[in-house]
């Protein structure tokens, strides 16, 4: 493996490394906007000149491999104002519209400039005009003056999607980043070329002008859209809440993870949080009697629901647990089964329609913990149930957050199998047809306010943390299923999902050795992981850069 | 006046013709190259000093030598007939008048590097010169010179002057927006289509029959210590008799304004030169005693480039000259990479504010920054190209340039 010289530093990467990686390993950041690690060498914005020992002039680090012996300079005086030179040509034809500009905040432009920059501006003539404000699909909005060209988002269509939409037109300083005739920019990644983008050219539609991204808080999340679940990062707005409607959560943003998700994820998964602030979130616990609808306390719902599973047989009572409950909620969820000695579990609803899949990251099962429920042992017959539901066979029904109505069952089926048992509980953080069919409702905190862990489909637990406080009255699944196992008798229940988690690790196997420490930021494997070393990888030493 | 050989079928009627060329000793460079071996070939060509043509003046035989000896898959033969360099037509009277002359080259120069398949671009707007060129491939192909073991395909270029950059008409020739590749790879390692490719110009590759013929030594002979042979030099502008003139690379610059092209016209009094096409740096009157080869330019602060000749007298304005320079490189720039395409706008801008006599104090030191900074950093040399001119214009006539400012 070549060795090289950074900054009098040594260090041994493998052969095909670039000089931008090479420095990264050792914490030298060589500043860049065309090279991404995830796409072909464009070589085109020209900023990553560094000095190489025995060449003539300084050479783009991007496109060259690290050799054995090379002596690489990235502070000579050369490089310093070699990289002035090129911020001032990146800026020429710059419209400097940063107050309202929606990548003001992070734009690599002004990072650089301060960073490298810092000329006097000598431009006095016009700048060249181009096409502002032109949405280029569903999703993503161009301002051609904003953009380098640095040709990160034609390549991503180009190598990634394979689709192929865009392409720089024209010559010169009139080059112009578009789309081809007829084509539109709505793959279903299309949204990660805006992560892409440097710079204020490529703006998200349903995040642009909502909040300045000074005020966002970030937490490392995963994505529950489906059972990849791609590594994300939650963005919320907690410091003006007049502004966007007083929406909380943001944005999505992916988070890189060399095993899961590289840098991407999937259109669907990045606006598919809408329902966290949505209106139709339930937030406080009720009983419906006929048309009557009573609020309730806390205590008074816990008290009645367990009541009511407490009063049923075992064999009267049905729980369909979900597949987008945490790992902590269903270990829950599998110690009140077992409490209660209750049979009918289950948590597969069929799909009113096939998922969508492809061969990249979005994966049918639109559940992020499908592989959780079954390792914790609650795959049960969810039909059977819904029979005995229908039948009258069950005196106590529990839904985790499922609307059955939206599944592949009859309506009149479901309909049918609500209005069987004498008590329907339903847990979910909002509100559906099956809620409304319920006798109680008890609101749940969604995966944002709360940590816990979900399962992939690979068989990696991965960590979600709490972006933000759960609305009033509303909990975690754990906690409320937590309440309820105390409401029934058992012993105090764990008030930190970090200890139900120890928990599940502790009785079941699959989870065993597992702690929120070894978990970590990227995710560990299942006890059945022999096939991953967890050695570390040329993807995992790199980081997801600007 | 010395012997022509890139010119000397010019001449005869009908010289584009299988018919003439033949007449007058064609392919018989390429019968004897048919019982030499590749090695040999090279050497040849390594021994002659030939160096390209077109303009980077690059040794041809150690160009062909770059071709990875152990490759398995296709190697191609692509011939730069994309002649764009302002103030340049050499090449076109080439494929006009004498077309076999390049297909036999492209034999040989095909045997030399194992081709199979050779390209030919065309710039789009030389539409005689393809017309005659197809003919004459047509003419090889009924002869039976090509589609025995090489072909060549011809394709024209839609106009863009990036395309006659090595890898731009590459990238041009796969089909793709006409840009220059990044290198290293180098075209002879992973060219056209991703297999390793020479690029030689069109009046390069009509020396190689010469040089076959009647030998490496005797052509090295015709030139300097390092560059052997004559070339055509295009010269235009205020001369008597304007037009391409073949001399030994040794001639001077002198020689070929007041010998071959009968001195300077209009006012007579000699003002400036570009002696290699429009990316060379201008050279004043007092300069013109240099030789015409590629090492005498460059001693001379310029290059020789595509060797067209553009001759100003007193009557020419410099800034405007170089505002028109200006704005073909702001034109022509691809707008790949950064430096190149941000700074040839805003060059063009300034230039064309001071000819427009809006200039401030600060342009010219602005441009010369500007150029400076810039030189170097590209993909590739078409910005140096223009950092040629916006240089030497304005430090050898400032005057001129802060006349108009001062106004």
């Amino acid at each position: 493996m070549p060795k090289v010289t950074i900054d009098g530093k040594e260090i041994e990467v493998e052969a095909g490394t670039n000089l931008i990686e090479a420095a990264r390993r050792l914490g030298i950041e060589i500043p860049h906007y065309c090279y991404h690690p995830g796409l072909s060498i464009a070589g085109v914005c020209r900023l990553c000149m560094v000095d190489i020992e025995k060449t003539p002039r300084p050479t783009i680090a991007c496109n060259t491999q690290a050799a054995d012996g090379m002596v690489v300079h990235t502070q000579s005086d050369r490089v310093i104002e070699t990289r002035k030179s090129i911020m001032e040509f990146h800026l020429v034809n710059h419209p400097l519209d940063c107050p309202v500009c929606d990548q003001a905040g992070e734009c690599w432009l002004q990072i650089y400039y301060m960073k490298h920059g810092l000329y006097d501006p000598r431009m006095v003539d016009e700048k060249v005009h181009k096409p502002k404000a032109v949405p280029l699909g569903p999703n993503v909005i161009l301002d051609a003056e904003r953009c380098i060209l640095c040709s990160r988002c034609v390549r991503f269509c180009d190598e990634i999607t394979k689709t192929g939409e865009l392409g720089i037109f024209h010559r010169g300083d009139h080059s112009e980043l578009g789309l081809f005739p007829g084509a539109d920019l709505e793959n279903k990644y299309a949204g990660n070329v805006v992560d892409i983008c440097p710079v204020g050219a490529l703006t998200d539609r349903d995040f642009r002008f909502q909040v300045r991204v000074w005020y966002l808080d970030t937490a490392k999340s995963i994505c529950p859209g489906c059972a990849r679940g791609c590594n994300i990062e939650i963005h919320v707005n907690r410091r003006r809440p007049h502004h966007a409607e007083g929406r909380r959560l943001a944005r999505l943003k992916p988070r890189f993870n060399a095993d899961v998700n590289k840098w991407w994820m999937c259109d669907e998964g990045r606006y598919g949080y809408k329902f966290v602030d949505d209106p139709d979130r339930l937030t406080v616990p009720w009983r419906r009697e006929g048309e009557a609808v009573a609020e309730l306390t806390w205590d008074e719902a816990v008290a009645a629901t367990a009541d009511a599973l407490g009063r049923a047989a075992p064999d009267g009572v049905g729980i369909i647990a979900s597949p987008k409950l945490a790992n902590e909620d269903l270990f829950a969820v599998r110690r009140l089964v077992r409490r209660l000695g209750v049979t009918r579990v289950g948590f597969r609803v069929p799909p009113a329609a096939p998922g969508y899949e492809d061969d990249f990251l979005i994966r049918a099962d639109k559940n992020p913990n499908t592989r959780g429920a079954e390792l914790i042992g609650l795959d049960g017959d969810v039909a059977a149930i819904l029979a005995d539901a229908g039948t009258r066979r069950l005196s106590c029904l529990v839904v985790f957050g499922h609307d059955l109505f939206d599944s592949a069952w009859s309506e009149s089926r479901v309909a049918e199998a609500l209005r069987g048992p004498a008590t329907v509980i339903f847990v979910g953080s909002n509100g559906n047809r099956t809620s409304a069919a319920a006798h109680y409702v008890l609101p749940a905190a969604t995966w944002a306010e709360r940590d816990g862990t979900f399962t992939n489909f690979q068989g990696r637990v991965q960590r979600f943390r709490t972006a933000m406080e759960p609305l009033a009255g509303t909990l975690p699944e754990w906690d409320i299923v937590g309440r309820l196992l105390s409401a029934v008798g058992d012993p105090p229940a764990a008030t930190r999902p970090v200890h139900w988690f120890r928990d599940l690790a502790d009785a079941v196997p699959a989870f065993a050795g597992l702690t929120y420490q070894t978990i970590g930021d990227t995710g560990a494997m299942i006890a059945d992981r022999a096939h991953d070393t967890g050695a570390p990888t040329a993807d995992r030493a790199r980081e997801a850069p600007a | 006046m010395a012997e022509t050989i890139l010119m000397r079928n010019f001449g005869w009627p009908q010289s584009h013709t299988l018919a003439v060329y033949r007449e007058h000793g064609g392919y018989r460079a390429w019968d004897k190259a048919r019982a030499m071996e590749a090695a040999a070939l090279v050497d040849e060509v390594k021994k002659s000093n030939l160096r390209g043509l077109g303009g980077a003046g690059f040794p041809t035989g150690t160009k062909w030598s770059f071709i990875p000896k152990n490759h398995t898959g296709p190697v191609y033969l692509v011939v730069n007939a994309d002649e764009g360099e302002p103030g340049t037509f050499k090449d076109r009277y080439l494929l006009e008048r004498d077309p076999h002359a390049l297909i036999e080259g492209m034999l040989i120069a095909a045997r030399a590097i194992r081709s199979v398949l050779g390209f030919i671009y065309v710039r789009g707007e030389y539409v005689e010169p393809w017309q005659r060129l197809s003919a004459a491939v047509r003419e090889a192909y009924d002869a039976g010179y090509l589609g025995q073991g090489f072909d060549i395909v011809v394709h024209r270029g839609a106009g863009a002057y990036i395309c006659g950059e090595e890898t731009g008409l590459i990238s041009s020739l796969e089909g793709k927006k006409g840009w220059p590749k990044v290198k290293p790879p180098f075209p002879a390692i992973k060219g056209a289509f991703a297999q390793p490719t020479i690029v030689n110009n069109v009046e390069t590759l009509c020396c190689v029959p010469p040089i076959i013929e009647r030998g490496a030594a005797w052509f090295a002979g015709l030139g300097t210590k390092t560059q052997g042979g004559t070339r055509m030099y295009s010269v235009s502008g205020r001369v008597q008799r304007p037009g391409v003139y073949e001399a030994p690379v040794s001639v001077t610059l002198r020689q070929l304004i007041y010998e071959h092209a009968g001195g300077v016209s209009a006012t007579g009094r000699l003002k400036g030169v570009v002696p290699g096409g429009g990316s060379a740096a201008i050279l004043t009157a007092d300069e013109i005693d240099v030789t015409m080869d590629v090492d005498g330019l460059k001693a001379a602060g310029s290059m020789i480039g595509s060797a067209g000749v553009v001759v100003m007298d007193e009557s020419a304005s410099i800034p405007e000259a170089l505002m028109v320079l200006a704005r073909f490189y702001a034109h022509e720039s691809c707008g790949q990479c950064t430096p190149c395409r941000e700074s040839t706008g805003w060059i063009y801008k300034m230039v064309h504010r001071i000819v427009e006599g809006h200039g401030r104090k600060d342009d010219l030191d602005t441009i010369l920054d500007v150029a400076r900074r810039g030189a170097g950093t590209t993909i590739c040399a078409f910005y140096d190209g223009a950092v040629g001119p916006y240089i030497s214009y304005i430090e050898k006539f400032r005057p001129e340039f802060e006349a108009l400012i001062r106004k």
